[in-house]
């Protein structure tokens, strides 16, 4: 009897541990092909560039021969403290992609959560339809929708068509440098730049450059953009919503609340978490536009539709000066780890004052 | 009449909220109303550009340029598709969209729920390190990977090949995730079972645990066939040789004028719209799983 029952305990370990083995060796194999083609595309390529940049290799053959000159910070420092054409292309890059950010993040958002909330209507008939159509232009191709607001936009197209029913002579978008702020200022009789503006400014871009605004170009990206991103953004707001009891809302409703009120005190704490994280996904976003700057202006006219991301792809493709082009996808790379960290950082921090039932939802779904 | 009537009594009401309780039914009306009035507004405003671009399809050049506003075609004009067909790589470019997307789809069907398999399920040395360096990578911007990538396809000595097309997208982090979430909600004794009837790993994994999958592998198909359909930027970097274009490639070039005199919008309007069509389909039909997609980010932390 006690000798049957050893054997079975040992049988018992024996396979027990076979089971193990073969599932760590399995685990391996189940997980190779993703670790070797995310490392060989997404790691090594990182620490490769990071050579890269602080080279001067111009494309021909490896950039791990000996004979490639090694330039140090040297591409670094000529973004930003050296005076000449690449810091003053950078920083004009910087300027254009700061004031993308400041107008799409807000107005996306904004236009998102008010799609969202009328949307999320109980009453409303044909919700589907309009979801469906507030989300289809974030599925589409952006190059084919940029074709689209090409034409849409062009001198003859249907946007001045619009503003001429309204008797506004519309601009020539992708040919008109000017900024909107300089625009405004016309307005007023300003014309020229005030000489305390125009004297000097920081990074070798003068006061009166930096605010420029966003040129008219700009503007018709930046159309374009808040166009095809609200409604994705529309959805996660909607996801949201959603999980407010209603109760809650009925029980401000009998309180006396209006619908402001409802909104400002009960509805945007409620859902603050995805408000977070729509603004810092828009912020990570905002700051790699590509597609749209390739394929409507590729930074003309005079370079104010120029993006840091765009200027990296232009300096190492057309240019060749893979070393200065690497350095700036690299400044770039570091402005949104950044905002992605802030991200992280701002939403572990909410989790803390989640309401009660929030928590609890989400320790029975894990 | 009545419309009218009550949408002009109703303005005010909305702007004063105090007075709500007072009118009770009239109100939820008129501000339905209100409601439907906005919603038909915005979805004009998302929904007509891509009758202008049918429209615009359609048209003579004279005419897209004379009425960009209509969407009626006059006369209606074939040309543009005869000229995208006949005129220029469109053929070639589809052809090379469709291998690459179907390719990438099913590698990455494949590779990702292998490893979200792994990652949720199976035990061994590494996991909880290669999970963090999976969800690390998430937040690596692609744009400025594009230098970076070009780097190692050329040290690979695979620039300018299929390979180069398709390799690097065969496997997404955020696909491993929503497997990996995925399979951590199927309950442990399914899989006992299984083991119990002499099931190995594998087998487990492919007769059992995978159809039961179904629901995220069908939202894993969606995201990837739109992805890889519409990616852009990768193939800037990946490829230069015209044969190897893929459909928003060729249309950018078609764009920045491939073509010759004239804007042609006809043309461009054309051709992007038939790079539409295939994910508009799709959308059509799989919506939902769309939907799911979008929201997929929205509960990590």
């Amino acid at each position: 009897m006690p000798d049957v029952s050893g054997t079975k305990r040992r049988e018992r370990r024996r396979a027990g541990s076979g089971i193990r083995g073969n599932e760590a060796v399995a685990g391996w194999l189940f997980v190779a092909p993703v670790v070797v083609i995310l490392g060989l595309f997404l790691l090594l390529p990182i620490l490769m560039a990071l050579w890269v940049s602080l080279t001067d290799w111009n494309g021909q053959g490896s950039p791990f021969r000996a004979g490639v000159p090694f330039v140090g910070v040297d591409n670094y420092t000529r973004l930003f403290a050296e005076d000449g054409l690449a810091r003053r292309d950078f920083m004009t890059a910087i300027r254009n992609n700061l004031y993308y950010v400041a107008i799409v993040v807000p107005v996306q958002t904004a236009l998102a959560l008010f799609l969202a909330l009328v949307v999320n209507r109980r009453m409303l008939k044909g919700r589907s339809f309009f979801r469906t159509a507030f989300y289809f232009p974030s599925v589409t191709s952006s190059v084919a929708i940029s074709v689209v607001f090409l034409f849409l936009f062009a001198n003859s197209g249907a946007v001045n068509g619009l503003l001429a029913l309204f008797g506004i002579d519309g601009p020539a978008w992708f040919s008109d440098a000017r900024g909107v702020l300089h625009i405004l200022l016309g307005g007023f009789g300003v014309d020229s730049a005030p000489a305390a503006l125009t004297g000097g400014g920081p990074f070798g871009l003068t006061w009166w450059d930096w605010l420029s605004g966003p040129s008219v170009a700009m503007c018709a990206i930046i159309a374009l953009v808040v166009w095809t991103t609200s409604g994705t953004f529309m959805l996660m707001f909607l996801a949201a919503l959603q999980s407010v009891p209603e109760a809650l809302e009925e029980a401000s409703t009998l309180d006396g609340a209006g619908r402001w009120q409802r909104l400002r005190y009960v509805t945007l704490p409620m859902i603050k978490p995805t408000l977070f994280l729509v603004l810092t996904l828009g912020l990570i976003g905002t700051w790699q536009v590509f597609d749209q700057i390739y394929v409507m202006s590729q930074g003309n006219p005079a370079k104010t539709t120029l993006t840091p991301a765009y200027l990296s792809y232009r300096t190492a493709f057309r240019d060749f000066e893979y070393g200065s082009g690497a350095a700036i996808s690299f400044v770039l790379f570091l402005i949104i780890i950044v905002l992605t960290l802030v991200q992280r950082r701002v939403l572990r921090e909410r989790d803390g004052d989640r309401p009660r039932w929030f928590r609890r939802r989400a320790e029975r779904r894990s | 009449m009545a419309v009218t009537t009550q949408r002009r009594t109703g303005a005010p009401t909305i702007r004063r909220p105090g007075a709500a309780g007072r009118r009770g039914e009239p109100r939820g009306l008129v501000t339905n109303l209100v409601g439907y009035a906005i919603l038909v507004f915005f979805a004009l405003v998302f929904l007509y550009p891509f009758v202008i671009q049918i429209a615009g399809s359609f048209k003579t050049e004279p005419d897209a340029a004379a009425n960009p506003l209509s969407p009626v075609p006059d006369p209606v004009d074939l040309t543009s598709f005869q000229r995208i067909f006949e005129g220029t790589n469109f053929p070639l470019w589809m052809t090379n969209s469709l291998v690459v997307t179907l390719v990438v789809t099913i590698g990455r069907i494949l590779l990702d729920s292998l490893a979200g398999y792994a990652l949720a399920r199976l035990r061994f040395r590494g996991r909880g390190a290669i999970f963090a360096a999976v969800i690390a990578v998430m937040a690596v911007p692609g744009v400025v990977l594009l230098i970076p990538k070009f780097l190692v396809l050329n040290q690979l000595g695979i620039y300018d090949t299929y390979t180069a097309l398709i390799l690097p997208l065969l496997v997404d982090a955020a696909g491993v995730f929503i497997m990996k979430q995925f399979f951590e909600s199927i309950p442990v004794s399914v899989e006992e079972a299984a083991r119990i009837d002499g099931a190995g790993v594998f087998r487990t994994f492919w007769s059992v645990v995978l159809p039961m999958a179904r629901p995220a592998l069908i939202t894993l198909t969606i995201l990837s066939f739109q992805g890889s359909w519409n990616e852009f930027p990768h193939t800037l970097v990946a490829v230069q040789d015209p044969a190897l274009f893929t459909l928003p490639r060729g249309l950018a070039d078609l764009v920045s004028g491939s073509l010759g005199a004239g804007s042609q919008y006809p043309l461009k309007l054309g051709a992007a719209l038939l790079a539409t069509i295939p994910v508009a389909v799709i959308f059509v039909i799989f919506q939902r799983y769309f939907v799911r997609g979008a929201n997929e980010g929205s509960d990590k932390g």
